[in-house]
């Protein structure tokens, strides 16, 4: 396929350059020394006399997929639209592949990006859509019908090359634009909230897609997202963003399990949040924020050691599992079970296997499982 | 039809008091715009018509000889196929840019500049032109073709202003930064994605000031007779000196070229993909 060959060609001559080579991705932020990917410093923004970005630093390395989570409002979308060139920061520098991009526009820019409305153009076919960033980069016309016709099967869209976008679905649109940004092979791609206007079972099947694309083609690639569950499942790593800042930047799995702040906790995952303290199981009064994963909920019929007595307040079946309100004489915990369900009001035994304490918004227990036994 | 009225009827449609007062409307929309018409439409062929007689006596082709043969009318055509387009190139030129301005960006004083655009539009024409006219000859404009333009261009920028700018502004500006994502320049946005999509509203615009242009006949009058007649100037000499035969002929002759106008740009304002293919939440 034309796509990947022309991809290859960049990528010799990329490393022809006195550049680390290439390691494989997803190997942690060792490789930041090297320049490659994206790097962001320090930066900064201000828009009206409000800070919306503050200071921030992140480095993405190449062929990593990373997604800036977080609520409305956090500075997610800020962030991408300078990182794309849409938006002038006040401060920082913006690296992709050891080159300063910050001074560029958007258009001098190596970067690619897929709007959240698509941005389709109406008034041109689907091909014309897709081959219009080469037609600029004034590629010869039948290399552009190939690397088009490439690019559209690769998303599964040869079929509708010849449509305008009004015609085709919301699901087809999206993998248009898509198209439309990987035909540039840019060194890094750029998606802004990209299924947003999907419904939740095409949401599921595109980004499987998306992240499929990402893996094969290997391409740098910033996700800006506020769903924890799509961030999650596509992501090597997520920078969770509150307020302008990254609050943790990390792998899935480690941001759940170990969440660095209380933010953290409760925007990742689902929590049973206390304000008190934990000991010895149990949850008692004091300053400070504990919170328990509702996996790390037990529920028994006999009791075992660390276990306090529980009353079954109600069962909400949540398809492969059930969530449990479990009425303790400490607090109310929500837990997840699997297999057979307890009744509406038995009486049995909780436990609770870790728990995390935060003080003021930051994490202070050492990071350790409680060993109340073995449930 | 009967078949295709009665299933409309079912769906709980317009009670009969609505039906009737439509009907009425339509009645007196056809009766003072198409009424007119056909009775330029008789007159033009007719030898004589007078008052009790419900059609003309006899007819005849000759006012259509006398309007075709004589020499100051033919000039007059020509005028005026002239000063229209050159109208609406020229306002194009001034307008689309300050319509684009109005659209996108904002500036001091943006929407004083936007009202005041009606201002040329808000008092009596014939008291402007008056004024206008005492300007052009200390300025020496009279009986100048740029003189005339200027008559004409400024009877055409509210509209070449106002509806582009509308247009301009209904373009998502995420169609034109994904332009630029892709590499384009700010002058390619421009004319790939902006002014393409504008194009309807641009087109509605450039249509209704050729018409105005070709309608403008007061100031042109003032500023431009005798030297540059067009076609509504000659009207009134007709009117005054010809029999009304010879009006009619003029009528139908100065409603050809906003017909065929209006018939060759409907395509492209009914095509109305300014809606179409993106997603707006």
């Amino acid at each position: 396929m034309t796509l990947f060959s022309t991809r290859d060609e960049t990528e010799v001559s990329t490393t022809t350059e006195p550049a680390l080579g290439g390691a494989p991705a997803g190997d942690g932020g060792n490789r930041a020394a090297s320049g490659e990917g994206l790097t962001v410093r320090g930066l900064h923004k201000v828009l009206g006399g409000r800070t919306i970005i503050d200071n921030l630093d992140l480095q993405v390395n190449e062929g990593e997929l990373v997604s800036l989570l977080g609520p409305s409002g956090c500075g997610k979308t800020t962030t991408l639209r300078m990182i794309a060139g849409f938006l002038d920061p006040d401060g920082g520098s913006i690296q992709v592949n050891g080159r300063e991009v910050s001074h560029l526009g958007a258009e001098k820019r190596p970067s690619a990006m897929v709007f959240q409305n698509y941005a389709l153009w109406p008034h041109m076919t689907v091909f014309k859509n897709v081959a219009f960033p080469l037609k600029l980069r004034k590629r010869p016309k039948k290399e552009i019908e190939e690397r088009v016709d490439a690019v559209l099967e690769l998303v599964n869209l040869l079929h509708h090359k010849q449509s305008r976008p009004a015609r085709i679905s919301g699901g087809e649109q999206q993998r248009v634009a898509l198209a439309r940004a990987l035909v540039q092979e840019p060194q890094l791609l750029l998606l802004d909230e990209p299924l947003s206007n999907l419904d939740a079972k095409l949401r599921v099947k595109v980004r499987e897609d998306i992240r499929g694309i990402q893996q094969r083609l290997g391409i740098t690639t910033v996700i800006v997202t506020h769903d924890q569950e799509e961030a999650m499942s596509i992501s090597d790593r997520i920078a969770v963003m509150n307020a302008g800042k990254i609050e943790q930047f990390s792998t899935p799995a480690d941001l759940y399990a170990r969440p660095r702040t209380e933010f953290v906790a409760t925007f990742v995952g689902s929590l049973n949040r206390f304000e008190g303290s934990y000991r010895d199981g149990r949850i008692s009064d004091g300053s400070d924020v504990v919170g328990v994963r509702p996996e790390d909920v037990k529920f028994s019929r006999e009791p075992v050691p660390g276990s306090l007595p529980a009353v079954v307040e109600r069962v909400v079946p949540r398809g492969h599992f059930q969530e449990l309100f479990l009425r303790r004489e400490d607090a109310l915990l929500r837990s997840f079970a699997s297999g057979e369900s307890p009744a509406v009001g038995e009486a049995g035994h909780a436990l609770i296997t870790r728990a995390m304490t935060f003080r003021g918004d930051q994490r202070v227990d050492a990071d350790q499982p409680v060993n109340g036994g073995q449930a | 039809m009967t078949a295709t009225v009665t299933p409309r009827r079912r769906k709980s449609g317009p009670g009969p008091a609505v039906m009737l007062l439509v009907g009425l409307f339509v009645l007196l929309m056809t009766i003072f715009i198409i009424g007119p018409l056909v009775w330029l439409g008789l007159h033009a062929f007719s030898e004589s018509w007078s008052y009790p007689n419900l059609l003309p006596s006899s007819w005849t082709m000759r006012w259509w000889q006398v309007v075709l043969s004589d020499k100051s009318l033919g000039v007059a055509v020509q005028n005026s196929l002239f000063f229209a387009p050159m109208t609406v190139l020229l306002s194009s030129i001034i307008c689309l840019p300050a319509a684009y301005a109005f659209a996108r960006h904002e500036f001091w004083g943006r929407r004083t500049f936007l009202i005041g655009l009606f201002a040329t539009n808000a008092f009596p024409k014939m008291g402007l032109f008056v004024t206008i006219a005492s300007l052009f000859y200390a300025l020496n404009l009279m009986n100048t073709i740029t003189g005339v333009l200027i008559i004409h261009i400024l009877g055409t920028v509210v509209f070449m202003t106002w509806i582009p700018a509308a247009a301009f502004a209904a373009v998502p500006r995420s169609l034109e930064e994904a332009a630029r994502d892709a590499g384009a320049s700010k002058l390619r946005v421009l004319t790939s994605v902006t002014l393409p999509m504008a194009f309807p509203g641009i087109l509605v615009a450039m249509v209704m000031s050729f018409l105005a242009s070709f309608d403008e006949a007061q100031g042109t009058y003032l500023v431009g007779a005798p030297v540059f007649m067009t076609m509504p100037t000659q009207m009134y000499s007709l009117v005054l000196n010809y029999p009304n035969q010879v009006a009619a002929v003029f009528s139908i002759l100065l409603a050809i070229p906003s017909v065929a106008l209006m018939t060759a740009a409907h395509k492209h304002i009914a095509g109305g993909h300014l809606a179409e293919g993106f997603q707006i939440k």
